[in-house]
């Protein structure tokens, strides 16, 4: 079909007033994107229209779009009047903040040692070893995390009870939850994100590194001078992408190891959205909740574009 | 440029070592000790022996695995929906970036359909409007619920159209003058100079759909219909019960339930589970750091 209209395009090339043959020049490009724009349409705007029931009392019966009551913010009252909202929203800003600053600190400080290493397969080696757990699901890593933090016959409380240290309940204490929510965040995430630091800092100038010493500068200050500066605007522009994220809590992985026990520090938007929607089926509130986080996430998603924008001159398009 | 070492920079390499190998230990060690679970004895994983061996080695966790039907059912589904979700994904991201990587002046709705697209990814509708689509357009119960809903992958499609704009001018002007069609274009100049950045985003595909779990779970009502990493949620979630279902049902299986337990058998299944994962991404590396560099972070 394509190669006939090209055909039609070379006839009427000469002939026919320069608009039009523009557009019959970019007509192919349209039918590219038809598939896509019917896809995209129907799943995503479609479900974007359907916000709408944040607004109503929604009786599914009726029909997505059906007459359904429209009860105006009444929805978002009863949300904020819950009693724990507020401890949902700081527990999930909370682990939010923590997974960010710990997910910015520890690749970077591994990618500055990783560098120091000079045998590249080594290197390569290392590399590879900490980067495996990015690629696994949640499900598996949640299952694997399950087992070693068990008080009784987990891994890690077995050598921990060696050195005598009593059993840590790492998934049962209100206390201990958010923190091994972030550190096995940052464990499963870590060595992914040292790849991008890697590449940046490879990408430094060697020429630096010889006029320093030259200068007499020792590691320590041309790890300080030339390296640190050097990726900078990688620590930034990560620091900055990382702030759309700040109301997601990490759904997958709290799902699959919380309970009701640490409910009171390790309950997230995510899970109180999933809770209120699949399991108690109250559509409108949990459409109300899920409204609330998307558009305090987009904006955090625009300022934080047009901060990477501004200081490293990164855009997504 | 070879420095002569000192004492202290040495003290450091040999530091600098050790710390690199206990970091990496510390991101494998678990996954020795599950696939030493995975062959060992049931008492002797209750009674916290193992660590990183087998204990009382046996195969009959994965004995066990492969006579309940649920496991391979799943993981047929798992493998149906990475071999037609993959394909679709890709098709359109190259669809998609192909247009969109032209200039303004030689497709005057580029920003239009930028937007059209990006605008997914500033804005998320949130669950149960996305639930009530898919059921509105049928598909629960269906193969394609795990499918269409995430037949574009937006930012892989960015990442890729990012790659082709930087592509020289040149090039594409000469297919152009040699009469060339777009679709011409694409297929014999743009895709085989882009090769490295395809790659890249066929893999984020692979593990996206390898790794998916949340719409098994919420779009499909029949177990059957579950793919793997779904029904290993229930099982990593609710490790006894799964054991006490599959010996229930079959007799011939109750055999295994004096020497598997819930956490052995867990053990290896999420390890098969693995395989696939672990088979590709020490390859990837390559790829994943090309593509993200070129794709993503250019002025």
């Amino acid at each position: 079909m394509f190669v006939n209209l090209r055909r039609f395009v070379n006839l009427t090339r000469f002939v026919s007033p320069k608009r039009k043959d523009k557009m019959l020049r970019e007509l192919p490009l349209y039918f590219m994107l038809l598939p896509a724009v019917i896809l995209v349409g129907i799943y995503s705007y479609g479900s974007m229209a359907g916000i709408v029931i944040a607004f109503q009392k929604f009786i599914p019966a009726k029909g997505m779009f059906g007459q359904q009551d429209w009860v105006g913010l009444k929805n978002f009252v009863t949300l904020f009047s819950m009693p724990n909202i507020w401890q949902v929203i700081q527990n999930t800003v909370i682990i939010a903040s923590f997974k960010l600053i710990g997910g910015v600190i520890v690749p970077v400080v591994f990618a500055l040692m990783l560098n120091e290493v000079r045998n590249i397969l080594t290197k390569r080696v290392f590399q590879t070893l900490v980067y495996l757990p990015h690629f696994l699901s949640w499900i598996i890593l949640s299952g694997i995390l399950l087992n070693i933090l068990s008080p009784s016959e987990g891994l890690v409380n077995i050598l921990l009870s060696k050195i005598g240290i009593e059993p840590i309940f790492f998934l049962g204490n209100p206390d201990v939850f958010p923190a091994t929510m972030v550190v096995s965040d940052i464990w499963k995430t870590f060595g992914f994100a040292s790849v991008i630091y890697l590449a940046a800092l490879t990408s430094i100038d060697p020429s630096l590194y010889e006029a320093a010493v030259i200068d007499g500068a020792n590691r320590w200050r041309q790890t300080w001078h030339i390296t640190l500066p050097g990726i900078s605007a990688m620590v930034v522009l990560m620091t900055v992408l990382g702030l759309a994220n700040i109301l997601n809590g990490g759904f997958d992985q709290i799902y699959n190891m919380y309970s009701p026990v640490v409910y009171s520090t390790g309950d997230i938007l995510d899970t109180l959205v999933f809770r209120l929607g699949i399991e108690q089926a109250q559509y409108s509130l949990s459409t109300a909740a899920g409204l609330f986080k998307s558009v305090v996430s987009m904006i955090f998603i625009i300022v934080s574009y047009y901060l990477a924008d501004k200081f490293t001159g990164y855009r997504v398009f | 440029m070879r420095m002569k070492e000192s004492l202290p920079r040495k003290i450091f390499v040999v530091s600098n070592i050790v710390f690199l190998l206990l970091v990496s230990l510390l991101c494998i060690a678990p996954f020795i000790n599950l696939l030493a679970i995975s062959f060992s004895d049931k008492t002797a994983v209750a009674g916290g022996e193992v660590t990183f061996f087998p204990i009382g080695f046996t195969t009959v966790s994965y004995e066990f695995i492969t006579n309940t039907s649920k496991f391979s059912t799943s993981l047929l589904v798992s493998l149906m929906r990475t071999a037609m979700g993959v394909p679709i994904n890709l098709l359109l991201i190259i669809l998609v970036a192909y247009p969109l990587s032209k200039s303004k002046g030689e497709f005057r709705a580029r920003s239009i359909f930028s937007w059209f697209f990006v605008v997914t990814i500033l804005f998320n509708a949130g669950l149960i409007p996305t639930y009530m689509i898919v059921r509105n357009t049928g598909l629960i119960d269906s193969i394609w619920s795990l499918i269409l809903p995430e037949a574009l992958p937006v930012f892989s499609m960015l990442v890729v159209m990012n790659y082709m704009r930087s592509l020289p001018k040149e090039l594409l002007e000469a297919a152009y003058i040699d009469g060339a069609s777009h679709l011409q274009t694409l297929i014999r100049v743009v895709l085989p100079v882009s090769t490295a950045t395809i790659a890249t985003v066929t893999l984020f595909s692979f593990v996206f759909h390898w790794n998916s779990w949340f719409d098994g779970m919420i779009y499909m009502n029949t177990i059957q219909n579950y793919p793997l990493q779904t029904y290993l949620q229930t099982v990593v979630v609710n490790p006894e019960e799964f054991l006490r279902n599959n010996t229930d049902l079959s007799g011939n299986l109750s055999k295994y339930l004096s020497m598997v337990s819930a956490r052995t058998t867990g053990a290896a299944q999420m390890f098969l589970a693995m395989i696939p994962i672990l088979c590709v991404y020490p390859f990837l590396q390559k790829y994943f750091t090309t593509g993200l560099v070129m794709g993503s972070v250019k002025e």
